[in-house]
């Protein structure tokens, strides 16, 4: 369970999140709308704790963890996953390599014993292959020269390998065909579970056609304006975010 | 925003050296300071001929008339050449003939190292591939592995003195022949003053069955190492070999001057791999060594082809061009290189590719990485002779700063007399960038890890050059040095 109270942060000078109050109970998935620039990629690098954010307010606590006062890859070892809005590029590192450096540092961590080479190629190509990237994106460097799409569900694989407990998608949906989107979705889908919660950000209804979220929030100028159902977004849909004005 | 890598750059900045320690060993030491004398000392130590005397004496005065190089950037204090020794040798009462014999305070340094000197048994059925080494302890080679079976495929591995008994007329054909006795400052006094170092000669037709090394160790304090490699290749032959050093942590410099030639016949291959890893000094800059080396080989035959691949880590300085003379038709001169550079350390390092025969070509990919204060500079040479019809070269030359206190230079020199030869150079200069770190962290690296996986894969190109038995070690030596407090 994550529960966020009161949440303000500020890059620099410039306060952006203003006051967030948000609790996901485990298994649930919750969506976050909202226009753009209000906050939610800076809601999510706050939660998986990005340098150059202030937190000047409120706490965050993850399965009884104080989630703020740990670091970056103390925070991944917790369970926290972020896929990207702009998934990062690293020239000369393999996307397999990546991925085995990842996993075993989770897993040791988390006091497991590391996979060698063979285990660990047995890990990625069922994985790579249930997302639908070919092995043969495995031996690429990560990111580099990937379309939009194959970046996004590389996020996707990443997430599968790594099986976090709260899942955290910025955007995942922008800029996929519709095979695409059912792709990463299926991939979503599949790791819905009881001990897991995840926040799905995103513009476009159209993502929650394929991931039934148990609950919408609106995120608009740095707060939640509004919450409800899986109704609020064709509401949103069909009416855009002109209710939500800074006053509100 | 690049608070968390300067904090980077500080933790390298602090690594640690784990080759540091000294072996206590009684040693013979030549009295300190360079003269005549020093090098008759030197010559009857080693029981020379006249004849390579003669070579010393004649190189050592020319020596006394040239000056050090200016031109490389690099900065150091003024280098007094009395104040060292030329020769230091661990006592035993006869060279040992076998592992046996050798001093087990030596075996004891070997294995501390890492460096295998047992010969491993061929187990049934398995192909393991086996690395012979040729272990130079300050001015002597200590032990050399395989030599037997190396003998029976007709290969010479063993100290170059000892081939200066057993094969003078190989040795008197091909030393200077690459690098002339008058060519630089610092290989005219290796000629006077060299001790020991590895010579190899793979005949005519015949593959090296495995890798060859040299591994060079400096011990004894004052001292400086000059040692003398000859690689000679012969018609339609293959060898891969790869040179590694360390030396213990002292607060003065010492220097290290070392020539390597190779020479590769009509389609013969020469595959020459450092991992070069001197100790670079502390975090202020204190001791370290001067790493002042020439190392050249000569394509002499048609379609030869001589490939260096080097991982600079270590040395307060390295000053240091491996390059290539394509004289025969269709040769190929290839030059791989990571320098990483952090602290005050700095590194002044390429190639020179220089271009004689048809249809020569070259590869040259330098990838520097500076951290800390340190200042990395490629300086490369691509010159093509109005006789190289055909010639190519392409260049890539790429740079990665760690931090906002350390700099790179590129310093590439073209000069093409061939109106129809081809070459291309490209150049770029990158950080590591705080999304890279923090999409690592994400995903459960510590910052330390991050930045090595990092900066592998920057290497990746270079690193995958090297003999698979060391690319996985050069791959954990540049995450070492990238270690912080934790190394
Ligand atoms: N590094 C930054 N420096 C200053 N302002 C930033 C920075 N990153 C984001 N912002 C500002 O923070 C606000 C929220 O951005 P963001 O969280 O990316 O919004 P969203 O993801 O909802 O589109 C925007 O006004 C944006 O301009
Ligand atoms: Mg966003």
């Amino acid at each position: 369970m994550l529960e966020i109270k009161n949440l303000h942060a500020a890059i620099g000078n410039k306060e952006i999140l203003k006051g967030i109050d948000l609790t996901i109970p485990s298994g649930e998935v919750h969506a976050i709308m909202g226009p753009n620039g209000s906050g939610k990629s800076t809601l999510s690098y706050v939660l998986a704790g990005r340098a150059g954010y202030d937190v000047t307010q409120g706490s965050v606590i993850f399965n009884g963890k104080d989630l703020l006062a740990l670091n970056t890859e103390e925070r991944a070892a917790t369970g926290v996953f972020l896929a990207m809005q702009y998934p990062v590029e690293i020239p000369g590192v393999t996307n397999m390599m990546f991925l085995k450096s990842a996993l075993n540092a989770i897993r040791k961590s988390r006091g497991e014993s590391e996979l060698d080479a063979m285990q660990m190629l047995k890990v990625l190509r069922g994985k790579a292959k249930e997302i639908g990237l070919s092995e043969e994106m495995l031996k690429r460097a990560v990111n580099v020269g990937f379309s939009g799409g194959e970046k996004k569900r590389n996020e996707i694989l990443q997430m599968a390998v790594l099986e976090p407990l709260l899942c955290l998608l910025d955007e995942t949906d922008s800029g996929l065909d519709i095979d695409a989107l059912k792709i990463v979705a299926d991939g979503v889908n599949a790791l819905r579970s009881p001990a897991r919660s995840m926040i799905v950000i995103t513009h476009y209804q159209r993502l929650l056609d394929y991931i039934k979220p148990d609950r919408v929030h609106v995120l608009a100028f740095g707060k939640i304006r509004k919450s409800g159902g899986a109704e609020l977004a064709h509401e949103l849909e069909a009416k855009g975010y002109a209710d939500f004005t800074e006053a509100a | 925003m690049n608070a968390s890598t300067n904090t980077l750059a500080k933790d390298l900045a602090e690594q640690k050296y784990k080759y540091g320690f000294v072996t206590a060993i009684d040693s013979e030491t030549a009295p300190v300071g360079l003269s005549e004398d020093t090098i008759r000392f030197i010559s009857a130590k080693k029981n020379e001929p006249v004849w390579l005397l003669e070579w010393r004496l004649k190189a050592y005065r020319q020596w006394l008339k040239m000056r050090e190089p200016k031109w490389a950037k690099v900065h150091h204090p003024p280098i007094d050449y009395q104040a060292a020794s030329y020769y230091s040798a661990p006592k035993q009462s006869d060279k040992p003939k076998t592992l046996d014999d050798v001093d087990p305070e030596l075996l004891a340094t070997y294995a501390k190292l890492g460096i295998p000197l047992q010969e491993q048994e061929i187990l049934a059925g398995v192909q393991e591939r086996r690395v012979a080494v040729d272990a130079v302890f300050d001015s002597v080679s200590v032990a050399t592995t395989y030599k037997k079976e190396l003998e029976s495929h007709g290969i010479l591995f063993c100290p170059i003195s000892e081939a200066v008994q057993t094969h003078p007329e190989l040795v008197q054909k091909y030393l200077g022949s690459v690098v002339p006795v008058s060519d630089n400052f610092f290989a005219t006094l290796n000629c006077a003053v060299f001790t020991d170092g590895s010579f190899v000669y793979i005949p005519k037709g015949v593959r090296c069955p495995m890798e060859l090394s040299t591994y060079f160790r400096i011990n004894a304090e004052n001292t400086g190492q000059f040692e003398r490699t000859l690689i000679i290749a012969d018609e339609g032959a293959s060898v891969s070999y790869l040179e590694g050093c360390t030396a213990p942590k002292r607060d003065v410099n010492q220097l290290h001057a070392a020539v390597v030639e190779l020479v590769a016949l009509d389609d013969a291959t020469i595959k020459y791999s450092t991992v070069q890893n001197w100790y670079p000094g502390d975090k202020d800059g204190k001791g370290g060594i001067y790493n002042f080396v020439t190392k050249r080989g000569a394509c002499r035959g048609a379609r030869s082809k001589i490939s260096w691949t080097q991982v600079e880590t270590g040395s307060a300085i390295t000053w240091k061009y491996p390059s290539c003379i394509l004289q025969g038709d269709d040769s190929v001169g290839e030059f791989y290189s990571v320098a990483i550079t952090n602290n005050h350390q700095q590194a002044d390092t390429g190639t020179k590719m220089i271009h004689i025969g048809k249809n020569t070509r070259s590869t040259i990919i330098a990838k520097g990485i500076s951290a800390g204060q340190a200042d990395s500079t490629y300086r490369g040479l691509v010159k093509i002779l109005r006789t190289a019809k055909g010639a190519r070269n392409k260049t890539q030359c790429d740079s990665l700063l760690i931090g906002d206190k350390c700099g790179a230079h590129t310093v590439p020199y073209i000069e093409s007399r061939q109106p129809k030869a081809r070459v291309e150079h490209e150049a770029t200069t990158s950080k590591v960038s705080e999304d890279q770190l923090f999409y690592c962290q994400q995903r459960g690296l510590n910052a330390e890890e991050a930045m090595g996986l990092i900066v592998n894969g920057f290497c990746r190109e270079v690193l995958q050059e090297l003999p698979m038995e060391f690319a996985v070690e050069a791959q954990k030596l540049v995450s070492i040095s990238l270690e912080g407090s934790v190394g």
